[in-house]
């Protein structure tokens, strides 16, 4: 009796490995409307910086994956130029960088203090395997958020 | 069901309601055109800026022997590098896809220069700028100055160098994008490192075409 019901037990966990395995390889990415991955540097950010306050604009590693949010936009809401990632951005100026290959992406970028940034871009989840990966990565950074 | 339409034709009639509908109808009109504009104007393969500001100018010491001047090439587009002669891999690579472009563009690339600024005043003199890049393409134009020449246009374009001593030599850390700047002197963008020639075909198509 012990193992039969044991059995049924391994049973229902195998089906039910399989359905959730197969429903990650095979249904559709829910696509966001915009491809854009948004930054921003606050108004007064310069201002805070020079009262001391280790102000944490950008994190140390973008994550991206092509045909689902694979543009990089950072803006400069501030009232100086900002060194921005990769680029030197004026008061009120945007930057906006589409990435169509699947790398990882080292920037020199001083608001960070180790002067580097990483953006790491996936290759677009179009088969079943890299979709379940892309599932796993975003409940995965959810999970760490 | 009858008053609608007389109360539209008076109104048109009326010269200060037909000048109400001739601005709505310009005021749709210009809206459809500058929409349309958008939507055909085809992305570019760099980073953009938007808006984008004027490129600093600068003078500097041409690797031809005359002064550089960012602003006597007004009317062509510049492909704006920052780089060193005795660099082992970044300026190399970067300067042979530029090559590749330029090739690969055919005639039009007579209206694309290329400018590659030195950030080791120290060693590269003018004349060795000239003779680095002419292995690349002889169009290439080299630019050198004195070290505070060169901070400052470093500083004016977020350019990052850093010496690394190595014993009794030293190499430059430097940033290895190349700047896209059109034919009225506009820094419009960014080309990261690591992109194709054909990448930037399409993005000198796009630009020269304006």
């Amino acid at each position: 009796m012990k193992s039969r019901a044991g059995a049924a037990i391994g049973g229902a966990f195998a089906v039910g490995l399989l359905a959730i395995l197969g429903w990650a390889g095979f249904a559709p990415i829910d696509k966001p409307a915009s491809r854009e991955e948004v930054f921003e540097i606050p108004q007064g950010t310069w201002a805070r910086r020079m009262a001391g306050d280790l102000v944490d604009i950008l994190p140390n590693e973008i994550r991206l994956t092509l045909g689902v949010n694979d543009v990089l936009l950072l803006r400069n809401l501030d009232d100086v130029p900002q060194t921005f990632g990769p680029a030197l951005m004026m008061p009120g100026q945007s930057f906006r960088l589409p990435f169509e290959v699947a790398s990882e992406y080292q920037f020199a970028c001083t608001a960070h203090a180790s002067g580097q940034m990483t953006v790491i871009v996936y290759p677009e989840p179009s088969t079943p395997w890299r979709r379940i990966a892309w599932r796993v990565r975003e409940q995965w950074s959810k999970l760490k958020a | 069901m009858t008053s609608r339409p007389t109360t539209t034709r008076r109104n048109f009639q009326h010269p200060k309601g037909r000048r109400a509908v001739l601005g709505l109808l310009c005021a749709i009109g210009l809206a459809t055109l500058s929409a349309s504009a958008g939507a055909a104007a085809p992305a570019l393969k760099a980073g953009v800026f938007d808006p984008p500001r004027v490129a600093p100018d600068f003078s500097l010491q041409g690797s031809g022997g005359a002064p550089l001047k960012l602003s006597d090439y007004r009317g062509r587009v510049v492909l704006l590098g920052f780089g060193f002669t005795s660099c082992p891999d970044v300026c190399p690579t970067t300067l042979s896809v530029l090559a590749a472009a330029r090739k690969k563009l055919g005639a039009a690339a007579s209206d694309a220069q290329v400018i590659y600024l030195t950030v080791d005043p120290e060693r590269d003199t003018a004349a060795r700028m000239k003779q680095y890049l002419g292995t690349f393409d002889p169009t290439f134009v080299g630019g050198t100055g004195t070290v505070d020449q060169m901070a400052a246009v470093r500083k004016d374009y977020g350019i990052q160098a850093e010496k690394k001593v190595f014993g009794n030599n030293y190499m430059v850390a430097h940033s290895s994008y190349v700047y896209l700047i059109d034919r009225k002197g506009a820094l419009r963008a960014l080309m990261p490192y690591g992109h194709t020639p054909d990448d930037y075909v399409h993005d000198l198509r796009v630009l020269l075409s304006e």
